[in-house]
């Protein structure tokens, strides 16, 4: 690691990435080895001796106090005071200082909660310069980013860097590694595979060191011939949580051997269609068959019996009961009924006995059936979530943003199960807003904007056809 | 972990109640033990400040308890005297067991009944109506009734809460709150002179107190002298519940969903729970639970209320402790229940010699240790500081962030 450059830290899920980081900013010990920092080994015991050592972190999920000003979250646990009190004028002011200095633009006297994600992480990194880090750790920084906001913390970085900050950027995406580190260390199963510099390297060859393999970028599919409606939407209209009209009569319908993708902008209506479908949501008015059945306002048990799976955009939230170990996760489907449990019962030697094979065929690491999913990282929590939906054998599979979060080698295996559903003659209606993937995985692409299914275009439709569609523009005629 | 600290892994934010209630469980037995020791610490500290030896003063309250009954090497002397300590400990512990059930079940839901004491007190008050009446009913099958009833009653009130709190969403600390006040005013008006269930013998017509439990409603004694309130079998009663608590909550389809839904409303939803039935049902069961403690009481050794009984009656409050320090579990609530059973029992008037500790001031320790095991268990932040870093991790039910963790 040198002085001034972005260095990033490669690997999929679970190869040790967050845990290093987590020695280095003594959030954990190390069992065994040194950390040597400006030619000195040192001991790090906890956080605080990290910030003494110019160590700063930030998380993937911010530790804000949201109530409180940029400014008061920038200087706590270390504000500047006027007898006994934080002076607030000398914390607005050295924010203001150090936004100016590293180029990082916040309002210092705007309340966290008020002020987009993009910023709220600008202020973390205010909150680890203030403290005079000179290296600063970054968790999967552009996980919650939006890929303009990406672009500008990148420029940030650019600045940091010039200024003599060391930057480590924890990423599994490797297009940014490309783009903003000077040199990658990639990680696979706990162990350092390689450090090369990025000139010159490609997304193939990183991948191919990070997963250990080659990796296929594009998806291989045979043309399948769609065969009966398996779902079918008509002038569906739902609120939003705030009462607001999320979807305007939308429309559409997935054939039995086929993966229909909705592209789509952030917010246009994606989350109430999936909610509608997969029955937590009640629609305002139409009609939703599934297999010819009206589920419609039938709830999430109706939508289930009729055969809908639901890979939920949220695992943590929707997906997983993440205290819950992966037996009991894989059993909120179908605990209600026999075999699992019987009379009200339940049987957690059957529900093991169900898991255990699920489990393997599934490829789930890091945890067997006792263990909680909260320890599983990112991509086995996913494949948890995946094997218990698609052991459900349903018609149709609604995915919403199956691959968000994860690496190379786990994106790969959820397209290729959503792949296998396609070939067993079920539909499969995906929602993304990775438009590489929608085009990637899709025979047929819907845009959805505005709450209404405005365009149907082919998989091989270009980044413009798309984006005209995607932000309210007429699409040109059917590709 | 930086100061603002309490960035929670991603977790989807549940209820204080809840939150409270994953903590507790995450850290082993030692987070309850340290907890009990250091509120007996304080509590030692102020034995001391009142000119005391705190040694000699918890050997006393020890052996008030009737837990040395235990030891082998005891004379039958001191063994008659455990023996009639110990029945009346665990005379006790049966309602603290059931109060405790109460919370606790709530608890695993994500729900906070404060209302304990309510469910409790409209328990006693349906006891002692069927047991003061229906004379002519046969033994067994009236006090099963005067049970049940005290069941049914007991139901009902937590029933109201989780019902407000499924239709309306009204948080359930206030509703249950309110509903304990309703419940000591109902009982005062019903035992009050004149009331509907005031006592119609003419001895006591001046005084607020209820009709006796006719004898064949009465719990048989099983230990001890019934004339000298021996230890009657609402003790195995309060045991069974256990039982069918631990088997309800990790063995049945209602107890995955009550813990789904307080680990985590929204995966819930999506595994087809419906959450505001299961705060219903949640609440129904705790009130039984609630209920049935009060049946004990009354059925077992009171067998009359007098307004003041409700009035001054704290078993459900105790309850919350109980659930708090037995980290919501069946085994946790028993051992808890023993020893709030054991620490009332060991510091009343009656127990504790003048000589070693004032006796007027026996009860406020109790309550000062009450006090303060409510005050470290409900403060975690506290206990995190005298704790171990690793202790902190583990009780964080996780490792750290990981991947998109």
């Amino acid at each position: 690691m040198r002085r001034g450059e972005v260095h990033a830290l490669l690997g999929e899920n679970g190869a040790g990435k967050s845990t290093l980081m987590n020695v280095l900013y003594g959030l954990h010990q190390p069992d065994e080895g040194e950390i040597r920092l400006r030619d000195e080994p040192v001991a790090i015991g906890s956080p605080r001796e990290a910030i003494g050592l110019r160590i700063g972190m930030v998380h993937q999920h911010f530790m804000l106090i949201g109530v409180m000003t940029v400014a008061e979250n920038v200087v706590l646990a270390s504000e500047p005071r006027k007898g006994a009190l934080l002076d607030r004028g000398a914390a607005e002011r050295r924010v203001s200082e150090l936004s100016e200095r590293f180029g990082l633009a916040v309002d210092p006297r705007a309340r966290v909660e008020d002020i987009g994600v993009g910023q709220q992480q600008r202020v973390e990194i205010l909150r680890v310069l203030h403290r005079g880090a000179d290296v600063l750790i970054l968790d999967e920084p552009t996980a919650v980013l939006t890929a303009q906001e990406a672009q500008e913390l990148f420029a940030v970085l650019r600045n940091l860097t010039a200024e003599g900050v060391s930057v480590i950027f924890i990423t599994h995406k490797l297009r940014e590694v490309l783009e903003i580190a000077d040199r990658v260390t990639v990680l696979r199963r706990g162990r350092k595979v390689d450090t090369v510099s990025t000139q010159g390297a490609t997304e193939a060859s990183l991948a191919k060191l990070m997963v250990g393999r080659e990796v296929l970028f594009r998806v291989e599919k045979e043309a399948e011939e769609a065969g009966r409606p398996l779902l079918e939407v008509e002038g569906l209209e739902a609120l939003d949580d705030r009462g607001l009209p999320a979807l305007r009569g939308l429309s559409l319908q997935v054939r039995a051997g086929e993966i229909v993708g909705l592209a789509g902008v952030d917010g246009n209506g994606q989350s109430e269609l999936v909610e509608c479908v997969t029955g937590l949501r009640v629609p305002a008015a139409g009609t939703i068959r599934v297999g010819g059945r009206e589920i419609g306002g039938a709830g999430v048990r109706g939508a289930l019996a009729a055969g809908i799976g639901h890979i939920a955009e949220d695992r943590h939230r929707r997906g997983l009961v993440l205290p819950f170990n992966l037996a009991e996760n894989l059993a909120l489907r179908g605990y209600r009924r026999g075999p699992l449990s019987r009379f009200g019962l339940l049987s957690p030697r059957r529900m093991r006995k169900r898991a255990f094979p699920l489990l393997q065929d599934y490829d789930v690491r890091g945890g067997d059936c006792d263990t909680p999913a909260a320890s599983l990282s990112g991509g086995n929590q996913q494949k948890v979530v995946i094997a218990r939906e698609l052991a459900e054998d349903p018609l149709v599979t609604v995915a919403a943003q199956p691959t968000r979060g994860l690496d190379v080698g786990a994106i790969e295996f959820v397209h290729r199960q959503l792949l296998e559903q396609r070939e067993a003659g079920r539909a499969v209606l995906l929602v993304s807003l990775e438009l590489e993937e929608i085009r990637s995985l899709s025979d047929r692409v819907l845009v959805i904007y505005e709450g209404r299914v405005v365009a149907e275009v082919g998989p091989d439709a270009s980044d413009e056809e798309l984006g005209v569609a995607m932000t309210g523009g007429r699409a040109p005629a059917e590709a | 972990m930086s100061a603002t600290g309490g960035g929670d892994g991603g977790q989807a934010p549940g209820t204080v109640a809840s939150r409270l209630s994953g903590y507790l469980r995450g850290g082993g037995v030692l987070v309850p033990v340290i907890t009990a020791l250091l509120s007996f610490l304080v509590g030692g500290v102020v034995v001391l400040a009142a000119g005391s030896n705190p040694i000699s003063t918890y050997r006393a309250v020890f052996e008030g308890s009737g837990l040395n009954w235990v030891f082998p090497w005891l004379s039958a002397e001191d063994r008659t005297l455990a023996a009639l300590n110990l029945q009346q400990t665990l005379l006790l512990t049966a309602p603290f067991i059931l109060a405790g059930l109460a919370v606790a079940f709530a608890f695993r839901a994500g729900l906070f009944n404060i209302g304990g004491q309510g469910q409790y007190l409209v328990g006693t008050i349906a006891a002692v109506w069927i047991g003061s009446s229906l004379g002519d009913l046969p033994a067994l099958l009236h006090v099963v009734l005067a049970m049940l009833a005290a069941c049914a009653a007991g139901a009902l009130w937590g029933g109201i809460a989780g019902l407000l709190k499924a239709t309306t969403g009204a948080n359930e600390v206030i509703s249950t709150i309110m509903l304990n006040w309703i419940a000591i005013w109902l009982g005062v008006w019903l035992f009050s002179v004149g009331g509907p269930l005031h006592s119609s013998d003419p001895a006591q017509e001046s005084v607020p107190v209820s009709d006796d439990v006719e004898p064949g409603a009465r719990l048989p004694v099983f230990w001890g002298d019934p004339e000298l309130q021996g230890l009657h079998v609402g003790l195995f009663v309060a045991i069974g519940v256990l039982l069918v608590f631990w088997i309800l909550l990790n063995r049945s389809v209602t107890g995955y969903e009550v813990r789904a839904v307080g680990f985590n409303p929204d995966a819930a939803e999506y595994g087809g729970i419906n959450a505001g039935r299961t705060y219903v049902k949640v609440m129904l069961i705790c009130g039984l639970f609630a209920g049935l403690a009060g049946a004990l009481d009354v059925l077992g050794w009171q067998f009359r209320i007098a307004t003041t009984d409700v009035q001054i009656s704290q078993v459900g409050f105790y309850g919350i402790a109980v659930a708090l320090l037995g980290r919501n579990t069946a085994v946790g609530t028993a051992v808890a229940a023993l020893l709030f059973g054991g620490l009332i029992n060991g510091t009343s008037v009656r127990n504790l010699d003048p000589t070693i500790f004032d006796p007027q001031l026996a009860v406020n320790l109790t309550l000062i240790i009450q006090g303060l095991i409510v005050l470290f268990v409900s403060a975690p932040v506290l206990i995190t500081l005298l704790s171990p870093g690793r202790l902190v991790r583990r009780a964080r039910g996780r490792p750290a962030p990981e991947g998109t963790a």
